[in-house]
């Protein structure tokens, strides 16, 4: 008893353990990412379940809380379903980076197979919105792009802008650029109504008239530069910015180039 | 010390100093040379302007490093007419400022009266006139005339009514009635409280009688925003807790301060924004106003369900929608 605890206060005590726990760590994740991801069978989805819960005790559950029921800094998992779990890691917004004002979209952290086990564990505590299959994502063929204007107009326009560049709210938050989004996180925000964003119900905005807003930003997306450079097509604040700079900046110049002495 | 002020002197002009084409023909030359090169470029922008309007196809599109895909016609038209333009005037300008004489000329004051002969003559001019077209012979003519020259007066009043016609009560009432339908914008689908999610909104419209058509007009003042919280995110009076149904509440979306559409709901903070002029709406609070220009809350619409567990509205708003107006009675 008395060499163990001659032992714990040896000089190298902490270093050896800190080594240890970092192994101990390291292993565990080889060992948790190791296993197969396929969902099909209920043993497969049960593993991927495990697999996923691993991933969330290591990455999520610090702020989540360690059953993903929340806690002072993060809202509770439970019953977000995995279409948030997969629109918010898999646009790299969480895991968090910067707790301040909004968690901006950025590398991803995760692979596609941990994602999917997260949000399957995720999905596993209570019901939630799914993660929308490609069968569903038509939207090329069941979107139209006239509808999706309409319903982008009254919808989304406030908060991401007419050409759905994106916008202010209050206190330093904002509403994301959609240029690039993909079809499924489109589909999947709509749904789940991340962070400042409020959910679209399936009854108020159908499942087809969701495509035909995603077809229409895809359309916008395309959407030719006619008058030379778009400026952003933020509407008035580059155009201005432009022309009370560059514009008036111009007419200064000559003015003072005709009221010089000549030489 | 001397108790004198000293006048300043008048300075006079200030020596003519010379410019260095005024000396040196060489100087002079290189300078007809610069205004030359520049109305040329001004004739070069007129020309890239026509050959690009004529010959470009309208749907060609060339890469511009910074401003991305660019219709290259556009581009090119604006291009050749800034150049034509802005080279005009600066040729002017060089040529004015180096070549034309440029020796200061004073120019003395005159008296602004006239001669007194001029004046008496000008008087008497008018009075032959006068007496020559006969008005103070003709007293019909000069009253008919007035009639004519007073009532054409009367025309610029009259364009005054299309101002009008007086709103009457369009402003304080919308078609809000006591059990109309909330329906989906667009889409025009009744909505059940079901439908909607903790979190969710809705943009809606009052439900049209058979045969009646939307106009912009009536959106512009019943477009109503449905949003559904948790009910004990509510902090409200008995009263506005009624109007809610199982935590969906519903506010007008035209702003008390401008009349922009607010619509921007933050789900975290349960705040509506206005896009206008950033007016910030407190939804837990019956919509107070915590930020911005706006003076009142966005009126809140009472709401139930009907027979068919469809959203409907209770009673029409209590108090008109919109922003401020001279006959608005709070």
């Amino acid at each position: 008893m008395k060499r163990l605890s001659r032992l714990r206060r040896h000089r190298a005590a902490g270093p050896i353990l800190l080594v240890f726990a970092l192994f101990t760590i390291g292993t565990t994740f080889q060992v948790a990412s190791a296993v197969s991801n396929t969902t099909t069978t209920a043993a497969d989805r049960s593993a991927t379940i495990e697999e996923g819960k691993q991933l969330f005790l290591k990455g999520c559950s610090s702020c989540h809380g360690l059953n993903a029921e929340g806690g002072g800094i993060a809202p509770s998992l439970i019953g977000v379903g995995a279409a948030s779990v997969d629109f918010q890691v898999g646009t790299g917004r969480m895991p968090m980076a910067d707790m301040s004002t909004q968690a901006v979209r950025k590398k991803v952290v995760y692979t596609p197979e941990e994602i999917n086990a997260l949000a399957t564990y995720v999905a596993s505590l209570a019901d939630g919105p799914a993660v929308p299959t490609d069968a569903v994502l038509n939207y090329e063929r069941d979107g139209s792009v006239a509808q999706g204007g309409e319903l982008f107009r009254t919808n989304c326009a406030m908060c991401h802008n007419f050409a759905a560049q994106g916008g202010a709210l209050t206190q330093g938050k904002y509403a994301p650029t959609l240029m690039g989004v993909e079809p499924k996180q489109i589909y999947e925000a709509m749904i789940t109504g991340p962070q400042s964003m409020p959910v679209f119900s399936d009854k108020t905005i159908t499942p087809a008239e969701k495509l035909s807003i995603i077809k229409w930003i895809k359309a916008a997306e395309k959407e030719p530069q006619l008058g030379g450079t778009a400026l952003g097509r933020v509407g008035p604040v580059t155009e201005g910015l432009l022309v009370w700079t560059l514009g008036i900046g111009l007419l200064i110049g000559v003015a003072v180039w005709l009221a010089m002495k000549a030489r | 010390m001397s108790n004198e002020i000293e006048l300043i002197k008048d300075p006079g002009l200030p020596a003519h100093v010379h410019r260095r084409a005024d000396d040196d023909e060489k100087y002079a030359k290189r300078a007809e040379t610069q205004v030359s090169i520049l109305f040329l470029l001004s004739a070069f922008g007129t020309v890239l302007t026509i050959v690009s309007y004529v010959f470009i196809p309208t749907d060609k599109f060339i890469f511009i490093p910074v401003m991305g895909e660019t219709n290259a016609e556009q581009l090119l038209l604006g291009l050749g007419m800034a150049i034509a333009l802005f080279c005009i005037g600066a040729g002017a300008i060089h040529w004015a400022k180096t070549l034309m004489p440029d020796n200061e000329v004073i120019a003395e004051r005159h008296e602004f009266r006239s001669e007194d002969e001029d004046r008496a003559e000008f008087v008497k001019t008018v009075k032959a006139g006068a007496s020559a077209a006969g008005l103070g012979r003709r007293p019909l003519i000069k009253r008919s005339l007035g009639l004519a020259l007073g009532l054409s007066g009367l025309t610029p009043l009259l364009l005054l009514r299309d101002l009008g016609p007086l709103p009457k009560e369009n402003l304080q009432k919308t078609s809000w009635k006591a059990g109309t339908r909330l329906v989906t914008d667009p889409g025009d689908r009744p909505i059940k409280p079901a439908d909607l999610e903790v979190g969710a909104v809705a943009q809606t419209l009052p439900e049209l009688a058979p045969g009646e058509e939307r106009t912009l007009n009536n959106i512009g003042k019943d477009a109503v925003l449905l949003i559904r919280l948790r009910p004990e995110d509510f902090n409200l009076d008995a009263e506005r807790l009624s109007w809610t149904h199982e935590g969906i509440i519903a506010f007008s979306k035209i702003c008390s301060h401008m009349g922009c559409a607010v619509a921007l709901y933050e789900q975290q903070t349960k705040h509506l924004l206005c896009p206008c002029h950033q007016s910030t709406f407190d939804v837990t609070r019956a919509a107070k106003v915590i930020f911005g220009p706006a003076a009142r809350p966005l009126p809140q619409l009472a709401i139930t369900v009907d027979a068919d567990g469809y959203l409907v509205a209770k009673q029409p708003f209590t108090e008109p929608v919109g922003p401020s107006f001279w006959e608005r009675s709070s």
